[in-house]
Protein backbone atom coordinates (compact mmCIF):
# COMPACT_ATOMS: atom_id res chain seq x y z
CA UNK A 1 0.00 0.00 0.00
CA UNK A 2 1.36 3.20 -0.94
CA UNK A 3 0.37 6.89 1.16
CA UNK A 4 -1.74 9.22 -1.20
CA UNK A 5 1.01 11.37 -3.01
CA UNK A 6 2.52 14.37 -1.33
CA UNK A 7 2.65 17.92 -4.02
CA UNK A 8 6.48 17.85 -3.59
CA UNK A 9 9.12 17.58 -6.39
CA UNK A 10 12.47 16.64 -5.43
CA UNK A 11 15.34 18.70 -5.88
CA UNK A 12 17.39 17.62 -8.83
CA UNK A 13 18.65 21.01 -10.48
CA UNK A 14 21.66 21.26 -8.37
CA UNK A 15 22.38 17.61 -8.56
CA UNK A 16 22.11 17.70 -12.23
CA UNK A 17 24.85 20.65 -12.24
CA UNK A 18 27.11 18.72 -9.57
CA UNK A 19 27.15 15.63 -11.60
CA UNK A 20 27.90 18.03 -14.78
CA UNK A 21 30.78 19.63 -12.92
CA UNK A 22 32.03 16.33 -11.88
CA UNK A 23 32.41 15.48 -15.23
CA UNK A 24 34.24 18.77 -16.50
CA UNK A 25 36.45 18.74 -13.36
CA UNK A 26 37.14 15.24 -13.80
CA UNK A 27 38.70 16.14 -17.50
CA UNK A 28 40.33 18.77 -16.03
CA UNK A 29 41.98 17.11 -13.10
CA UNK A 30 42.78 14.17 -15.07
CA UNK A 31 44.46 16.24 -18.22
CA UNK A 32 46.77 18.17 -15.34
CA UNK A 33 47.57 14.59 -13.83
CA UNK A 34 49.06 13.96 -17.51
CA UNK A 35 50.62 17.00 -18.08
CA UNK A 36 52.59 16.80 -14.93
CA UNK A 37 53.10 13.34 -15.82
CA UNK A 38 54.89 14.07 -18.83
CA UNK A 39 56.80 16.64 -17.39
CA UNK A 40 58.58 13.55 -15.13
CA UNK A 41 59.49 11.83 -18.75
CA UNK A 42 60.38 15.14 -20.29
CA UNK A 43 61.84 16.96 -17.48
CA UNK A 44 62.51 20.41 -19.72
CA UNK A 45 59.04 20.51 -20.58
CA UNK A 46 57.44 24.52 -20.27
CA UNK A 47 61.29 24.67 -18.64
CA UNK A 48 61.27 28.34 -17.29
CA UNK A 49 57.40 29.18 -17.37
CA UNK A 50 57.12 29.48 -13.49
CA UNK A 51 53.07 28.72 -13.27
CA UNK A 52 53.51 26.03 -15.51
CA UNK A 53 56.21 23.99 -13.37
CA UNK A 54 55.64 20.64 -11.74
CA UNK A 55 55.42 22.08 -8.34
CA UNK A 56 52.94 24.25 -8.87
CA UNK A 57 50.70 22.20 -10.86
CA UNK A 58 51.20 18.89 -9.11
CA UNK A 59 49.11 20.59 -6.22
CA UNK A 60 46.93 21.46 -9.05
CA UNK A 61 46.19 17.91 -9.73
CA UNK A 62 45.53 17.06 -6.56
CA UNK A 63 43.09 19.79 -5.72
CA UNK A 64 41.63 19.41 -8.99
CA UNK A 65 40.83 15.56 -8.81
CA UNK A 66 40.41 15.30 -5.15
CA UNK A 67 38.06 18.45 -4.54
CA UNK A 68 36.91 19.26 -7.69
CA UNK A 69 36.09 16.30 -9.06
CA UNK A 70 35.45 14.22 -5.80
CA UNK A 71 34.17 16.42 -4.14
CA UNK A 72 31.34 17.65 -7.00
CA UNK A 73 30.93 13.69 -7.23
CA UNK A 74 30.18 13.29 -3.42
CA UNK A 75 28.03 16.52 -3.19
CA UNK A 76 25.77 15.51 -6.13
CA UNK A 77 25.36 12.13 -5.32
CA UNK A 78 25.19 12.49 -1.57
CA UNK A 79 22.02 15.37 -2.08
CA UNK A 80 20.61 13.32 -4.82
CA UNK A 81 20.56 9.77 -2.16
CA UNK A 82 19.39 11.90 0.60
CA UNK A 83 16.03 13.07 -1.61
CA UNK A 84 15.32 9.33 -2.72
CA UNK A 85 16.24 7.55 0.35
CA UNK A 86 14.20 9.78 2.70
CA UNK A 87 11.45 10.66 0.36
CA UNK A 88 11.72 14.53 0.70
CA UNK A 89 13.00 17.81 -0.95
CA UNK A 90 16.18 19.07 0.18
CA UNK A 91 16.15 21.62 2.73
CA UNK A 92 16.51 24.96 1.48
CA UNK A 93 17.02 25.61 -2.13
CA UNK A 94 18.70 28.79 -1.76
CA UNK A 95 21.52 27.42 0.78
CA UNK A 96 21.66 24.17 -1.65
CA UNK A 97 22.66 27.14 -4.31
CA UNK A 98 25.17 28.69 -2.83
CA UNK A 99 26.44 25.30 -2.45
CA UNK A 100 27.00 24.29 -5.76
CA UNK A 101 28.00 27.86 -6.21
CA UNK A 102 30.37 28.63 -3.02
CA UNK A 103 32.00 25.39 -3.88
CA UNK A 104 32.49 26.09 -7.42
CA UNK A 105 34.41 29.62 -6.72
CA UNK A 106 36.55 27.59 -4.28
CA UNK A 107 37.60 25.22 -6.91
CA UNK A 108 38.26 28.31 -9.42
CA UNK A 109 39.99 30.21 -6.62
CA UNK A 110 42.55 27.42 -5.66
CA UNK A 111 42.91 27.11 -9.76
CA UNK A 112 44.51 30.68 -10.23
CA UNK A 113 45.78 30.94 -6.85
CA UNK A 114 47.93 27.67 -6.78
CA UNK A 115 49.95 28.05 -10.48
CA UNK A 116 50.64 31.48 -8.95
CA UNK A 117 52.57 30.37 -5.88
CA UNK A 118 50.32 30.67 -3.29
CA UNK A 119 50.54 27.82 -0.22
CA UNK A 120 50.58 26.81 2.90
CA UNK A 121 52.66 23.85 1.85
CA UNK A 122 50.69 21.67 3.34
CA UNK A 123 49.59 18.88 1.28
CA UNK A 124 45.92 18.21 -0.05
CA UNK A 125 45.29 21.72 2.43
CA UNK A 126 47.96 23.62 -0.01
CA UNK A 127 45.17 26.45 0.11
CA UNK A 128 45.78 29.50 1.63
CA UNK A 129 43.62 31.43 4.62
CA UNK A 130 41.01 33.49 2.73
CA UNK A 131 40.03 30.31 0.79
CA UNK A 132 40.15 28.66 3.83
CA UNK A 133 37.61 30.49 5.27
CA UNK A 134 35.09 30.06 1.87
CA UNK A 135 35.40 26.46 2.23
CA UNK A 136 34.66 26.67 5.75
CA UNK A 137 31.42 28.83 5.14
CA UNK A 138 30.48 26.65 2.04
CA UNK A 139 30.95 23.23 3.98
CA UNK A 140 28.66 24.44 7.00
CA UNK A 141 25.80 24.88 4.40
CA UNK A 142 26.00 22.10 3.14
CA UNK A 143 26.08 19.91 6.22
CA UNK A 144 23.08 22.65 6.79
CA UNK A 145 21.41 20.99 3.63
CA UNK A 146 22.08 17.72 4.07
CA UNK A 147 21.04 17.20 8.06
CA UNK A 148 18.19 19.92 7.37
CA UNK A 149 17.06 17.29 4.78
CA UNK A 150 17.51 14.34 7.14
CA UNK A 151 15.33 16.41 9.82
CA UNK A 152 12.68 16.61 7.38
CA UNK A 153 12.77 12.69 6.20
CA UNK A 154 9.36 11.05 5.65
CA UNK A 155 10.65 7.35 7.09
CA UNK A 156 11.56 6.72 10.41
CA UNK A 157 14.95 5.08 9.69
CA UNK A 158 17.95 6.54 8.29
CA UNK A 159 19.68 4.51 5.12
CA UNK A 160 22.98 3.85 6.11
CA UNK A 161 24.25 5.62 3.06
CA UNK A 162 23.51 8.80 5.00
CA UNK A 163 25.25 7.56 7.87
CA UNK A 164 28.23 7.22 5.48
CA UNK A 165 27.60 10.67 4.02
CA UNK A 166 27.05 12.40 7.22
CA UNK A 167 30.43 11.48 9.16
CA UNK A 168 32.12 12.58 5.81
CA UNK A 169 30.54 15.78 5.95
CA UNK A 170 30.91 16.16 10.29
CA UNK A 171 34.56 14.63 9.65
CA UNK A 172 35.92 17.03 7.07
CA UNK A 173 34.53 20.06 8.80
CA UNK A 174 36.67 19.00 12.01
CA UNK A 175 39.47 18.13 9.70
CA UNK A 176 39.61 21.58 7.59
CA UNK A 177 39.53 23.82 10.81
CA UNK A 178 42.17 22.30 12.52
CA UNK A 179 44.70 21.62 10.12
CA UNK A 180 44.43 25.39 8.77
CA UNK A 181 44.32 27.01 11.90
CA UNK A 182 46.77 29.64 11.06
CA UNK A 183 48.60 33.09 11.54
CA UNK A 184 47.69 35.18 8.15
CA UNK A 185 50.38 37.97 7.89
CA UNK A 186 49.11 38.91 4.51
CA UNK A 187 46.06 38.43 2.26
CA UNK A 188 47.98 35.68 0.24
CA UNK A 189 50.44 34.18 3.23
CA UNK A 190 49.58 32.45 6.83
CA UNK A 191 51.72 30.89 9.32
CA UNK A 192 50.14 27.31 10.64
CA UNK A 193 49.99 28.13 14.27
CA UNK A 194 51.38 24.26 14.98
CA UNK A 195 55.10 23.89 15.03
CA UNK A 196 58.01 20.93 14.64
CA UNK A 197 56.57 17.42 15.31
CA UNK A 198 53.08 18.76 16.33
CA UNK A 199 52.94 20.16 13.04
CA UNK A 200 53.85 17.18 10.92
CA UNK A 201 51.50 15.04 13.27
CA UNK A 202 48.51 17.43 12.75
CA UNK A 203 48.53 17.83 9.24
CA UNK A 204 49.02 13.81 8.46
CA UNK A 205 46.17 13.33 11.13
CA UNK A 206 43.92 15.31 8.31
CA UNK A 207 45.92 13.98 5.77
CA UNK A 208 44.91 10.42 6.37
CA UNK A 209 41.94 11.14 7.42
CA UNK A 210 41.08 13.28 4.27
CA UNK A 211 41.45 9.53 2.86
CA UNK A 212 39.19 7.98 5.51
CA UNK A 213 36.05 10.09 5.25
CA UNK A 214 36.26 12.31 2.09
CA UNK A 215 37.81 9.72 0.12
CA UNK A 216 36.68 6.64 1.75
CA UNK A 217 33.57 7.05 4.08
CA UNK A 218 31.59 9.41 1.45
CA UNK A 219 32.08 7.42 -1.62
CA UNK A 220 30.86 4.28 0.74
CA UNK A 221 27.84 6.05 0.70
CA UNK A 222 27.85 6.81 -3.02
CA UNK A 223 28.35 2.21 -2.72
CA UNK A 224 25.67 1.66 -0.32
CA UNK A 225 23.32 3.42 -2.78
CA UNK A 226 24.27 2.44 -5.93
CA UNK A 227 25.42 -1.39 -6.07
CA UNK A 228 22.05 -2.43 -4.76
CA UNK A 229 20.04 0.03 -7.22
CA UNK A 230 21.72 -1.22 -9.82
CA UNK A 231 21.66 -4.43 -8.86
CA UNK A 232 18.22 -4.46 -7.97
CA UNK A 233 18.46 -5.89 -5.12
CA UNK A 234 18.89 -4.76 -0.94
CA UNK A 235 22.49 -4.92 0.00
CA UNK A 236 23.74 -8.34 1.16
CA UNK A 237 23.52 -7.81 5.08
CA UNK A 238 22.23 -4.59 6.00
CA UNK A 239 23.48 -5.46 9.60
CA UNK A 240 27.05 -6.01 8.40
CA UNK A 241 26.60 -2.50 7.15
CA UNK A 242 25.45 -0.94 10.47
CA UNK A 243 29.02 -2.68 12.11
CA UNK A 244 30.90 -1.70 9.49
CA UNK A 245 30.33 1.98 9.61
CA UNK A 246 30.86 2.47 13.48
CA UNK A 247 33.97 0.04 12.96
CA UNK A 248 35.50 2.51 10.09
CA UNK A 249 35.25 5.26 11.57
CA UNK A 250 35.89 4.39 15.06
CA UNK A 251 39.66 3.09 13.54
CA UNK A 252 40.20 5.65 10.84
CA UNK A 253 40.74 8.39 13.15
CA UNK A 254 43.76 7.34 14.51
CA UNK A 255 46.12 5.14 11.57
CA UNK A 256 47.22 8.70 10.52
CA UNK A 257 51.02 7.95 12.08
CA UNK A 258 51.50 5.43 9.46
CA UNK A 259 52.83 8.68 7.46
CA UNK A 260 55.90 9.26 9.77
CA UNK A 261 56.88 6.06 10.36
CA UNK A 262 60.83 6.79 11.00
CA UNK A 263 60.69 10.37 11.80
CA UNK A 264 60.82 12.74 14.41
CA UNK A 265 57.38 11.79 15.62
CA UNK A 266 57.33 9.90 18.93
CA UNK A 267 57.66 6.00 18.25
CA UNK A 268 54.68 5.14 20.51
CA UNK A 269 52.97 7.47 18.06
CA UNK A 270 54.47 5.39 15.05
CA UNK A 271 53.39 2.28 16.35
CA UNK A 272 49.86 3.19 17.23
CA UNK A 273 49.36 4.37 13.94
CA UNK A 274 50.93 1.12 12.21
CA UNK A 275 48.72 -1.16 14.57
CA UNK A 276 45.18 0.93 13.71
CA UNK A 277 46.21 0.86 10.06
CA UNK A 278 46.26 -3.22 10.46
CA UNK A 279 42.88 -3.50 12.24
CA UNK A 280 41.37 -0.79 9.59
CA UNK A 281 41.68 -3.85 7.29
CA UNK A 282 38.77 -5.60 8.74
CA UNK A 283 35.74 -3.18 8.42
CA UNK A 284 37.21 -2.35 5.13
CA UNK A 285 37.19 -5.76 3.93
CA UNK A 286 33.71 -6.29 5.59
CA UNK A 287 32.41 -3.14 3.98
CA UNK A 288 33.92 -4.28 0.13
CA UNK A 289 32.82 -7.78 1.02
CA UNK A 290 29.01 -6.94 1.77
CA UNK A 291 28.72 -4.25 -1.64
CA UNK A 292 30.41 -7.22 -3.40
CA UNK A 293 27.69 -10.01 -2.13
CA UNK A 294 25.06 -7.74 -2.76
CA UNK A 295 25.51 -9.17 -6.56
CA UNK A 296 24.88 -12.68 -5.33
CA UNK A 297 22.56 -14.10 -7.39
CA UNK A 298 22.80 -11.66 -9.96
CA UNK A 299 26.31 -12.38 -10.82
CA UNK A 300 25.29 -12.70 -14.88
CA UNK A 301 25.03 -9.18 -14.68
CA UNK A 302 28.40 -8.19 -14.70
CA UNK A 303 28.26 -9.88 -17.68
CA UNK A 304 25.85 -7.39 -19.51
CA UNK A 305 25.74 -4.69 -17.40
CA UNK A 306 28.52 -1.94 -17.94
CA UNK A 307 27.69 0.43 -14.85
CA UNK A 308 28.05 -2.91 -12.70
CA UNK A 309 31.00 -3.31 -14.30
CA UNK A 310 32.12 0.13 -12.95
CA UNK A 311 31.04 -0.71 -9.37
CA UNK A 312 32.09 -3.77 -8.96
CA UNK A 313 35.79 -3.52 -10.48
CA UNK A 314 35.92 -0.07 -8.11
CA UNK A 315 34.91 -2.32 -5.18
CA UNK A 316 37.97 -4.89 -6.47
CA UNK A 317 40.26 -1.99 -5.93
CA UNK A 318 39.02 -0.72 -3.14
CA UNK A 319 39.85 -4.32 -1.94
CA UNK A 320 43.76 -3.98 -3.45
CA UNK A 321 44.12 -0.71 -1.82
CA UNK A 322 43.17 -1.42 1.47
CA UNK A 323 44.92 -4.97 1.49
CA UNK A 324 47.91 -3.07 0.36
CA UNK A 325 47.63 0.04 2.68
CA UNK A 326 47.69 -2.14 6.01
CA UNK A 327 50.95 -3.32 4.73
CA UNK A 328 52.83 -0.46 3.71
CA UNK A 329 52.55 1.31 7.54
CA UNK A 330 54.21 -1.95 8.98
CA UNK A 331 57.56 -0.29 9.69
CA UNK A 332 59.74 -2.94 7.73
CA UNK A 333 57.80 -2.72 4.63
CA UNK A 334 57.25 1.30 5.20
CA UNK A 335 61.60 1.48 5.58
CA UNK A 336 61.00 -0.12 1.88
CA UNK A 337 57.81 2.48 0.56
CA UNK A 338 58.00 5.12 1.67
CA UNK A 339 58.99 8.48 -0.48
CA UNK A 340 59.14 5.71 -3.36
CA UNK A 341 56.65 5.82 -6.31
CA UNK A 342 55.31 2.71 -4.72
CA UNK A 343 53.08 5.07 -2.79
CA UNK A 344 52.00 6.79 -5.72
CA UNK A 345 51.13 3.61 -7.26
CA UNK A 346 48.72 2.79 -4.18
CA UNK A 347 47.45 6.29 -3.82
CA UNK A 348 46.47 5.58 -7.54
CA UNK A 349 44.88 2.53 -6.93
CA UNK A 350 43.02 4.06 -4.49
CA UNK A 351 42.06 7.06 -6.27
CA UNK A 352 41.39 6.18 -9.50
CA UNK A 353 40.41 2.61 -9.34
CA UNK A 354 38.10 3.14 -6.49
CA UNK A 355 37.32 6.63 -5.96
CA UNK A 356 36.58 7.50 -9.65
CA UNK A 357 35.39 4.31 -10.40
CA UNK A 358 32.80 4.14 -7.98
CA UNK A 359 31.91 7.67 -8.98
CA UNK A 360 31.84 6.88 -13.09
CA UNK A 361 29.38 4.16 -12.09
CA UNK A 362 27.11 5.92 -10.00
CA UNK A 363 27.53 8.91 -12.22
CA UNK A 364 26.53 7.42 -15.33
CA UNK A 365 23.65 5.62 -12.92
CA UNK A 366 22.08 8.41 -11.63
CA UNK A 367 22.21 10.71 -15.18
CA UNK A 368 19.37 9.06 -16.66
CA UNK A 369 16.81 9.32 -13.71
CA UNK A 370 18.07 12.77 -13.50
CA UNK A 371 16.89 13.70 -17.32
CA UNK A 372 13.61 11.53 -17.04
CA UNK A 373 15.23 8.66 -19.62
CA UNK A 374 15.82 4.99 -18.89
CA UNK A 375 19.33 4.70 -19.52
CA UNK A 376 22.57 6.60 -21.14
CA UNK A 377 22.56 7.35 -24.62
CA UNK A 378 25.17 4.25 -25.19
CA UNK A 379 25.39 1.63 -23.21
CA UNK A 380 27.99 0.73 -25.45
CA UNK A 381 30.44 3.78 -24.74
CA UNK A 382 30.30 3.02 -21.14
CA UNK A 383 31.51 -0.10 -21.57
CA UNK A 384 34.52 1.21 -24.14
CA UNK A 385 34.86 3.77 -20.78
CA UNK A 386 35.30 0.59 -18.69
CA UNK A 387 37.77 -0.99 -20.60
CA UNK A 388 39.43 2.44 -21.10
CA UNK A 389 39.67 3.06 -17.77
CA UNK A 390 40.54 0.03 -16.15
CA UNK A 391 43.51 -0.59 -18.38
CA UNK A 392 44.90 2.77 -17.68
CA UNK A 393 44.98 1.78 -13.89
CA UNK A 394 46.56 -1.55 -14.61
CA UNK A 395 48.97 0.05 -16.39
CA UNK A 396 49.38 3.02 -14.04
CA UNK A 397 49.57 0.98 -10.84
CA UNK A 398 51.65 -1.81 -12.30
CA UNK A 399 54.38 0.58 -13.56
CA UNK A 400 54.76 2.39 -10.40
CA UNK A 401 54.87 -0.78 -8.13
CA UNK A 402 57.51 -1.84 -9.94
CA UNK A 403 59.24 1.41 -10.07
CA UNK A 404 58.95 1.99 -6.35
CA UNK A 405 59.93 -1.71 -5.29
CA UNK A 406 62.77 -0.89 -7.73
CA UNK A 407 64.10 2.44 -6.27
CA UNK A 408 63.25 0.93 -2.71
CA UNK A 409 65.73 -1.68 -2.99
CA UNK A 410 68.67 0.69 -5.07
CA UNK A 411 68.42 3.03 -2.26
CA UNK A 412 69.06 0.62 0.80
CA UNK A 413 72.19 -1.35 -1.34
CA UNK A 414 75.65 -1.23 0.11
CA UNK A 415 79.12 -2.30 -0.61
CA UNK A 416 80.61 -4.60 1.28
CA UNK A 417 82.43 -1.63 3.27
CA UNK A 418 78.87 0.49 3.36
CA UNK A 419 79.24 2.84 1.26
CA UNK A 420 75.65 3.03 -0.91
CA UNK A 421 76.03 0.73 -4.41
CA UNK A 422 73.84 3.15 -6.19
CA UNK A 423 73.84 6.78 -7.10
CA UNK A 424 70.41 8.86 -6.44
CA UNK A 425 70.53 9.44 -10.54
CA UNK A 426 71.15 6.06 -11.23
CA UNK A 427 67.66 4.95 -9.60
CA UNK A 428 66.37 7.57 -11.56
CA UNK A 429 67.44 6.13 -14.57
CA UNK A 430 66.28 2.79 -13.75
CA UNK A 431 63.16 4.29 -12.88
CA UNK A 432 62.43 6.39 -16.28
CA UNK A 433 60.76 3.80 -18.88
CA UNK A 434 58.44 2.92 -15.79
CA UNK A 435 57.38 7.14 -16.08
CA UNK A 436 56.34 6.39 -19.90
CA UNK A 437 54.02 3.58 -18.65
CA UNK A 438 52.90 5.40 -16.62
CA UNK A 439 51.98 8.35 -18.85
CA UNK A 440 50.09 5.83 -21.41
CA UNK A 441 48.18 4.71 -18.89
CA UNK A 442 46.98 8.32 -17.92
CA UNK A 443 46.10 8.96 -21.56
CA UNK A 444 43.88 5.98 -21.44
CA UNK A 445 41.85 7.18 -18.41
CA UNK A 446 41.68 10.96 -19.81
CA UNK A 447 40.64 9.15 -23.34
CA UNK A 448 37.54 7.42 -21.35
CA UNK A 449 36.46 10.86 -19.58
CA UNK A 450 36.42 12.33 -22.90
CA UNK A 451 33.95 9.22 -24.02
CA UNK A 452 32.09 10.11 -21.37
CA UNK A 453 31.75 13.96 -21.48
CA UNK A 454 30.42 12.63 -25.18
CA UNK A 455 28.19 10.27 -23.55
CA UNK A 456 26.57 12.28 -21.29
CA UNK A 457 25.98 15.62 -23.64
CA UNK A 458 24.00 13.35 -26.54
CA UNK A 459 22.06 11.96 -23.26
CA UNK A 460 21.67 15.50 -22.39
CA UNK A 461 20.26 16.17 -26.04
CA UNK A 462 17.90 13.65 -25.83
CA UNK A 463 16.23 14.36 -22.63
CA UNK A 464 12.18 14.46 -22.29
CA UNK A 465 12.41 16.65 -19.61
CA UNK A 466 14.62 18.73 -16.92
CA UNK A 467 11.45 18.83 -15.26
CA UNK A 468 12.00 18.25 -11.39
CA UNK A 469 10.26 14.57 -10.54
CA UNK A 470 7.71 14.40 -8.01
CA UNK A 471 8.73 13.09 -4.37
CA UNK A 472 7.71 9.18 -4.07
CA UNK A 473 5.20 8.48 -1.86
CA UNK A 474 5.93 6.39 1.14
CA UNK A 475 4.99 2.91 1.55
CA UNK A 476 2.97 2.34 4.64
CA UNK A 477 5.69 -0.77 5.44
CA UNK A 478 7.83 1.55 6.88
CA UNK B 1 46.02 4.87 38.21
CA UNK B 2 48.73 3.70 36.48
CA UNK B 3 48.41 4.89 32.19
CA UNK B 4 48.47 1.02 31.61
CA UNK B 5 45.72 0.79 33.87
CA UNK B 6 43.88 3.32 32.05
CA UNK B 7 44.58 1.68 28.46
CA UNK B 8 43.92 -1.66 29.91
CA UNK B 9 40.29 -0.49 31.10
CA UNK B 10 39.45 1.52 27.80
CA UNK B 11 40.64 -1.04 25.46
CA UNK B 12 37.84 -3.35 27.62
CA UNK B 13 35.13 -0.93 27.32
CA UNK B 14 36.21 0.00 23.24
CA UNK B 15 35.64 -4.09 23.17
CA UNK B 16 32.59 -4.13 24.78
CA UNK B 17 31.00 -2.18 22.66
CA UNK B 18 32.59 -3.28 19.52
CA UNK B 19 30.90 -6.98 20.71
CA UNK B 20 27.64 -5.15 22.06
CA UNK B 21 27.37 -3.75 18.28
CA UNK B 22 27.29 -6.84 17.06
CA UNK B 23 24.51 -8.11 19.58
CA UNK B 24 22.36 -4.56 18.73
CA UNK B 25 22.66 -5.19 14.79
CA UNK B 26 21.75 -8.96 15.36
CA UNK B 27 18.89 -8.89 17.54
CA UNK B 28 15.47 -10.53 16.31
CA UNK B 29 14.03 -7.86 17.04
CA UNK B 30 15.47 -5.77 15.00
CA UNK B 31 15.29 -7.79 12.20
CA UNK B 32 11.93 -6.77 10.16
CA UNK B 33 13.17 -3.21 10.25
CA UNK B 34 16.39 -3.61 8.91
CA UNK B 35 15.18 -5.48 6.10
CA UNK B 36 12.42 -2.97 5.40
CA UNK B 37 15.48 0.00 5.42
CA UNK B 38 17.56 -2.21 3.04
CA UNK B 39 14.35 -2.10 0.79
CA UNK B 40 15.10 2.13 0.48
CA UNK B 41 16.65 2.31 -2.37
CA UNK B 42 15.10 0.22 -4.44
CA UNK B 43 11.48 2.24 -3.62
CA UNK B 44 11.48 3.87 -7.05
CA UNK B 45 11.93 0.86 -8.81
CA UNK B 46 9.07 -0.82 -7.48
CA UNK B 47 6.41 2.06 -8.25
CA UNK B 48 7.56 2.16 -11.52
CA UNK B 49 6.90 -1.77 -12.06
CA UNK B 50 3.69 -1.74 -10.76
CA UNK B 51 2.37 1.49 -12.07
Amino acid sequence: MINPPVDERYNDGVVRQFALMTVVWGIVGMAVGVLIAAQLYWPTLFEGIAWLSYGRLRPLHTNAVIFAFGGCALMGTSLYVVQRTCHVRLFSDRLASFVFWGWQAVIVSAAVTLPLGFTQGKEYAELEWPIDILITLVWLSYAAVFFGTLLRRRVAHIYVANWFYASFIVAVALLHVVNNLALPVGWFKSYSVYTGAVDAMAQWWYGHNAVGFFLTAGFLGMMYYFVPKQAGRPVYSYRLSIVHFWALIAIYMWAGPHHLQYTALPDWAQSLGMVFSLVLLAPSWGGAINGVMTLSGVWHKLRTDPIIKFLVVALSFYMIATFEGPMMSIKTVNSLSHYTDWTVGHVHAGALGWVAMISLGSLYAMWPRLLGLKQMWSERLIDAHFWLHTLGVVFYIASMWIAGVMQGLMWRATNADGTLSYSFVESLAATYPYYLIRLFGGLLVLAGMGLMAWNVWQTWRSARTTEDPAVLPVATAH
Amino acid sequence: MSAGTVSGAVTAVLLALFVGAWAWAWSERRRAGFEAAARLPLDEDETEAQP
